[in-house]
């Protein structure tokens, strides 16, 4: 194929495009509208439902818990996989971090940072607690406030040690917070399922007053043990890669 | 974007439009700068700017609970893992 032919070839298929794609844009609904009726529904219902004031937790640990499921695991499956895929292989070694690319210019940890990390870190602790343990009256649950929780630990990297980070996160313990979190909300599901209920049924009592602590019944214990599963998932991934950036090195 | 709910938090609609307009120019350019730059580093912060814009633009369409998860993962959590990758394979290659 010449050049020009591959021109033209390119040219015919891309106005094909640009008018498909303007075609598709005419027939678009008008921005901001929704047909719904789903959305309507859950506004409407979800409060006196559930009693939930966190319709998005409602939504993510009651309406569509199954879905939730099948999330939570892919992230469970994703940690696994980077710590299967990051280990310590037969030929590589440990040893303590020392700077293998001595010619770049690595100037040391400002005390701007230091302080700002420090700061930071109480105030993203509570944040992130607050989301993943509240999550029938705020606005998201554990998926956010786990991360959020994780984001912590990274600070504590950024103001200190690697070997700090460590300290606060020892592999076992992580690890083990993983399984409990993943493992917490499978088995709330299958509780529901041996008394009879449809699996992830919520099954506890809902309380009266709607948000309150003892609201919500099972969507502010699963949204806990989702905050537990997501917060040692990313602190794995990032230990792990620190780790490995920091720690292990091909051997002779 | 009608609001379906009145509440005494309503921001007039044409303020509320500009503001919508105005972030979703800036994720436009912040997107395109991300593709644009070459060198890695610079890459990966542009990357995690445009997660704090792509932040606001959730919370200006009213998605609170994505503007929380894409501050943590698309602002800290992703360029951190990229940099290390980074600092990773420089090693090897020398």
């Amino acid at each position: 194929m010449t050049p020009s032919l591959r021109r033209w070839v390119f040219l015919a298929g891309a106005a094909g495009l640009v008018a498909f794609y303007l075609w598709g844009l005419v027939g678009l609904p008008g921005f901001g509208d929704y047909p719904g009726p789903y959305g309507f529904i859950v506004n409407h219902i979800a409060v006196p439902q559930t009693k939930a004031t966190g319709v998005v937790s409602a939504v993510n640990f009651e309406y569509r818990g199954f879905d939730t499921v099948g999330e939570e695991f892919i992230l469970f499956t994703a940690a696994a996989g980077v710590s299967i895929v990051l280990r310590r292989l037969r030929g590589e070694r440990q040893r303590p971090a020392v700077d293998e690319a001595a010619d770049r210019d690595v100037p040391a940890t400002s005390s701007a940072v230091r302080m700002l990390a420090l700061l930071f870190t109480g105030p993203v602790v509570v944040v992130g607690w607050w989301l993943a343990s509240h999550a029938q009256t705020n606005p998201s649950g554990g998926f956010q406030g786990g991360v959020i929780l994780a984001t912590a630990f990274i600070l504590v990297y950024l103001s200190g040690e690697f070997l700090v980070f460590k300290r606060f996160s020892p592999v076992n313990l992580t690890d083990v917070t993983e399984a409990v979190g993943a493992g917490g909300f499978a088995a709330i599901g299958v509780s529901a399922v041996a008394m009879g209920l449809p699996y992830l049924y919520n099954f506890l009592p809902l309380g009266t007053t709607p948000g309150a602590v003892s609201s919500s019944g099972t969507i502010a214990l699963i949204s806990f043990f989702v905050g537990l599963e997501v917060a040692a998932a990313f602190i794995l991934i990032v230990g792990e890669l620190l780790e490995q950036t920091l720690l292990i090195r091909q051997g002779q | 974007m009608n609001a379906a709910v009145s509440t005494p938090y309503t921001v007039p609609a044409g303020l509320m439009d500009a503001l919508q307009v105005t972030v979703l120019v800036l994720v436009a350019v912040g997107a395109t700068a991300v593709v644009l730059i070459r060198a890695h580093v610079r890459q990966v912060l542009a990357l995690s700017v445009y997660g704090v814009l792509l932040a606001v633009l959730f919370l200006v369409f009213q998605a609170p609970d994505v503007t929380l998860s894409e501050l943590a993962v698309g602002t800290v959590v992703l360029p951190i893992l990229l940099l290390l990758t980074l600092a990773k394979i420089r090693k090897r290659e020398e």
